[in-house]
């Protein structure tokens, strides 16, 4: 199975990513370059985190409107599977292909840290090998991970199950304590409707070794490849 | 651009030389003599422009390079030692790693946020240059009270500063310390490190070689912002220093991460045989520099550079230091391959100049020729300075006060307040607040993170082995006995490093100073450099290039003389990992390495308990040292340590309660056992900052102290964790301390987050007692 990395400038998990496909899921991984029509016939698309042309203005602002993004909407709109991290969340929302967007954490700084996150979800691509509820603890890392949307779109959301990952608290509970930035809802990662398209907050790709930071992202990816592979 | 005679005339419009105008520029009349005898006429006004750059403290290091020799710089393993951008040794597996520390201490004191962010953007160049790709930052801070607004401003911003622009670049920031004392207050310390890696055959050296190569300039456009930083950085604070802040410049890390894949590809493609980042003086020092290191002549002309304004002059684009930007010697033949590249991210690359054979320093605009100076000179020529040193009586008499008369405070009777008190102190006290806004986990390698252990630990891809990174530097004990404070330094990293299973390998060092012309400052600089040369061969761990940050002083005074020590060791294997929090799976025996004194001057006790500045720092012995690290080293690659963590601010009874409550999620209680000591006076064993000592959670006591004493050290089993205990309990003799976990926790960890949040109840003993609720 392939997995598609966009490097856009500016990105800076691309090599992480790179290396939970290739070293920890044992895929095949290849980088998708931002000035690149061609997306390399793979499997699944990751958008990474990082500081795409560096967010000097809204983060994700100017990505959208790179050449290979024209051609990951339209791989998008065909139902092709996009995991959209961080960064690439931003960007996913830019380009239209999930609802919502960021702002400043309510801190007003960056954080970074490994949280507890909510399984909402098994019935996607993305979390199918993981169980309902279970909680997992994987790394943030943003100053604008801060996630809002209208009270209908939040509602949407809620009412298709397509809150996939929430921010909780040591008790497994979403509360104002157990969450970092001040999300909506407690939102950490959402699916579009069509269910090929989730943005996640937090970083996976960081929690795929337990030499450094654990292995509950792990389950993400090991989704995907059961998911494709049936 | 070929060989000819050349005749240098003043530019017209420039002002023309006079006496106030070369004080301006920083230099002394003498040193105006030597460069009017150098050129044989007077200097015009971009020539004088590029000396004041060139010759200033912080490009010639006039006053510290006699001093700096002294120092030990080589090893089998050392690769480059110091002269080029940073530092490099072999670690094993065909890999080298590279690592450098430097200081942003103006720019800082007046544009905090800024001043750090381009310290780190600095810094990072100077390791890429190399031919690494960065993989780690350090932090070393250091500032006045948090009881001070402006502090807390600064303190903010140079901690957003810092994280900002890592995280952007996408480096992690792993390791460091931050200090707070009054010492710093108008002049805070900002020293940041980075370590990269790269196989051994990429290595590239800043050295202009090849007739005809064309020099070219890449990366962000020059424009007038910091010009003349170098000669700020080389002045005291001042009140006018506000004014100055245009001499600050402004960090673009988005570009900086397109320079950074731009230039790796470029060493790694062969285009090019050298790259030097055009930092504090710019233009003029990159290429003066790049030619002296490979003995040739190089032309430049300004009028091919890329600038961001009209009108812009040959002074201002040489002496500009405008961010991310550098100047690159390519092959012959080979600049649409250099220009494709980088392109390719986005970046220009302009040919402005060439080596010549002639052996001159040329600058020209167009035809004209601004600035002329014969040979290499300009960069060998500088003058160094051997000045007056004394100490200062002063200071003589605070270390050899007895300190061990200070009657201790009421509330001291019970030893756990005076415990919870020092566990508050923002010194000793949980930096989360600070590395929480750093990204420390980017690039998937950071194996032990801020507070995790007593070191960073990073893992080098495609190896089994790993990095042990560390800051250290206590300047309260290098302002008592300048000498042990630079040992001190040194030991204090090494030990640190070998705490999470890593051997000692080589340093890098920032001394920040105050202003050298002073005697009691250069005999300051003089006795930490002769005390970390020792350290330095004492452990086997040579320098491989630092900083000298001078005349850190303010209307309030000079700073400590603090030296800041950036140690890397190396992990074998990462089986040897070692934490500092006792392990929560199963109760342990806790042995002590080395053992407690009747020392107590310098301490952090004193400082934050009697607001005292005084006594003699712990003694250094440097034989106890290295038979502790290799003690420890021994023991944990014998797999019978838990958890490592040495005893140094706070001493003995703060070190066990951070073992404690080192991992928050999972507390370990502890009973200790401290009577083998209990003719020591009771606060010296407590909170005296010994040296040589580390605390070791183990199953298997007898096999650790048999380590320790076949390299003679004292080892002793002192007590026994209990992971689900609720307490630290020491006793000594006849007395019995019980001090609550969640209530060291709760002072440790919340120290800082109270004061940045104006929050009240903050322990402060300096202070007295108040109303319940007042602020602080």
């Amino acid at each position: 199975m392939r997995f598609g990395i966009v490097s856009f400038p500016g990105s800076n998990c691309d090599t992480d990513a790179y290396h939970a496909v290739a070293d920890a899921l044992g895929e095949e991984a290849v980088m998708l370059w931002h000035k690149s029509h061609d997306l390399a016939g793979v499997d699944v698309v990751i958008l990474p985190g990082g500081f795409a042309y560096g967010d000097y203005l809204r983060a994700g602002a100017i990505a959208r409107f790179s050449p290979i993004m024209r051609e990951v909407v339209a791989y998008a709109q065909r139902g092709g599977r996009v995991l959209a991290i961080c960064n690439g969340f931003q960007i996913a929302c830019e380009a239209g292909l999930l609802p919502g967007a960021f702002v400043r954490n309510v801190s007003q700084s960056f954080i970074c840290e490994p949280v507890p996150l909510r399984v909402e979800t098994t019935e996607t691509a993305f979390t199918n090998a993981y169980a309902r509820g279970q909680v997992v603890r994987i790394p943030i890392a943003h100053g604008e991970g801060r996630y809002v949307a209208s009270p209908a779109e939040l509602d949407a959301l809620e009412d298709a199950e397509r809150v996939v990952f929430r921010y909780v608290n040591a008790a497994g509970e979403p509360t104002a304590d157990g969450n970092p930035n001040g999300a909506a809802r407690n939102i950490a990662g959402i699916i579009n409707a069509a269910g090929n398209v989730l943005g996640i907050m937090p970083h996976p790709e960081r929690a795929v070794d337990a030499t450094v930071g654990g292995v509950d992202g792990l389950a993400l990816f090991e989704s995907l490849v059961a998911r494709v592979a049936a | 651009m070929t060989t000819r005679s050349t005749t240098v005339v003043p530019r017209p419009g420039d002002p023309s030389i006079t006496p106030a105008l070369v004080a301006e520029h920083g230099l002394t009349p003498e040193e105006y003599a030597r460069l009017v005898a150098m050129l044989g006429r007077e200097p015009t006004f971009t020539e004088l422009g590029i000396v004041s750059a060139l010759w200033n403290e912080h490009c010639s290091y006039k006053h510290s390079r006699p001093l700096l020799r002294t120092l030990p710089t080589t090893a089998p393993y050392v690769l480059q030692g110091p002269g080029e951008n940073a530092g490099v040794i072999a670690v094993g597996d065909g890999l080298a790693v590279a690592f450098k520390i430097e200081s942003h201490n103006h720019p800082s004191a007046v544009e905090p946020y800024q001043g750090a962010a381009t310290g780190v953007g600095g810094i990072l160049r100077d390791v890429f240059t190399m031919g690494a790709r960065p993989i780690a930052t350090l932090d070393s801070l250091r500032f006045g009270s948090l009881d001070s607004a402006r502090v807390r401003y600064l303190f903010a911003g140079v901690v957003r500063g810092v994280g900002d622009y890592g995280n952007c670049v996408g480096i992690p920031t792993v390791a460091g310390e931050v200090v707070f004392d009054p010492a710093y207050t108008g002049n805070p310390l900002v020293n940041a490190m980075c370590v990269g890696v790269m196989r051994e055959d990429e290595l590239i050296r800043a050295r202009a070689e090849g007739i005809g190569n064309p020099i070219i300039a890449v990366g962000a456009r020059t424009g007038r912002d910091g010009i003349h930083g170098a000669s700020f950085a080389s002045e005291d604070l001042s009140a006018a220093s506000d004014a100055k802040r245009p001499r600050v410049q402004v960090g673009d890390p988005f570009t900086e991460k397109l320079l950074l894949e731009a230039s790796l590809e470029l060493i790694r493609s062969g285009h090019i045989v050298a790259i030097q980042d055009m930092g504090a003086a710019g233009l003029t020092s990159s290429s003066a520099e790049m030619a002296a290191r490979g003995d040739v002549g190089v032309t430049i002309d300004v009028t091919r550079v890329p600038v961001r304004e009209v009108g812009m002059t040959p002074y201002e684009i040489l002496l500009s230091e405008s961010q991310e930007r550098m100047l690159v010697v390519a092959r012959r033949g080979r600049e649409d391959d250099v220009r494709a590249i980088l392109e390719k991210w986005d970046l220009t690359a302009a040919v402005v100049g060439e080596v010549i054979a002639e052996p001159v320093y040329r600058v020209t605009e167009g035809d004209r020729v601004v600035a002329e100076f014969p040979g290499s000179r300009l960069v060998t020529d500088c003058p160094t300075y051997t000045p007056a040193a004394r100490e200062d009586p002063a200071i003589r008499a605070a270390r050899e006060r007895d300190v061990s008369t200070v009657p201790p405070k009421p509330e001291e009777r019970d030893p756990a307040w005076t415990l919870e008190t020092l566990l508050a102190s923002p010194t000793i006290a949980s930096k989360a607040w600070v590395t929480r806004q750093y990204d420390t986990s980017v690039r998937t390698s950071t194996v032990v993170g801020p507070g995790a252990g007593d070191a960073a630990v990073v893992r080098l891809r495609g190896s089994h082995r790993a990095l042990g990174l560390k800051t250290d530097g206590n300047g309260r004990y290098a302002y008592l006995d300048p000498r042990t404070g630079g040992r001190i330094a040194v030991a204090e990293a090494a030990r640190n490093v070998a705490c999470v299973g890593a051997r000692p390998m080589a340093i890098t060092n920032c001394l920040n100073f105050g202003n050298p012309t002073r005697p009691e400052v250069y005999h300051q600089l003089r006795e930490v450099i002769a005390g970390i040369g020792e350290a330095c061969r004492a452990l086997g761990t040579p320098v491989t290039g630092g900083n000298v940050s001078l005349y850190n002083e303010s209307p309030s005074g000079s700073v400590y003389p603090t030296p800041v020590i950036g140690m890397v060791g190396l992990v074998e294997t990462l089986d040897h990992v070692t934490r500092s929090a006792f392990p929560a799976d199963a109760a342990a025996a806790i042995v002590l390495l080395g053992s407690p004194t009747a020392e107590l001057g310098g301490s952090e006790y004193l400082a934050h308990i009697h607001a005292l500045v005084a006594g003699a720092p712990p003694a250094c012995d440097l034989a106890r040292e290295r038979g502790v690290i290799d003690a420890l080293l021994s023991a944990i690659r014998a797999g019978v340590v838990r958890s490592a963590h040495d005893a140094s601010d706070g001493g003995l009874a703060v070190a066990l309660a951070e073992c404690c409550i080192g991992d928050r999620e999972h507390m370990v209680g502890a009973a200790v056992d401290l009577s083998a000591w209990e003719t020591l006076p009771l606060r010296a064993l407590l909170f005296g900052e010994a040296q040589g000592r580390v605390l070791v959670a183990t199953s298997e006591p007898a096999a650790v102290i048999q380590a320790a004493r076949e390299r003679g050290v004292p080892a002793r089993q002192i007590g026994t964790t209990d992971p689900g205990g609720r307490d630290l309990r020491i006793s000594v003799g006849t007395t019995h301390v019980r001090a609550r976990l969640d209530r060291l926790a709760d002072r440790y960890y919340g120290a800082i987050p109270r004061i940045m949040a104006g929050s009240p109840a903050i322990i402060r003993a300096q202070e007295e007692p108040t109303a319940a609720g007042s602020l602080v």
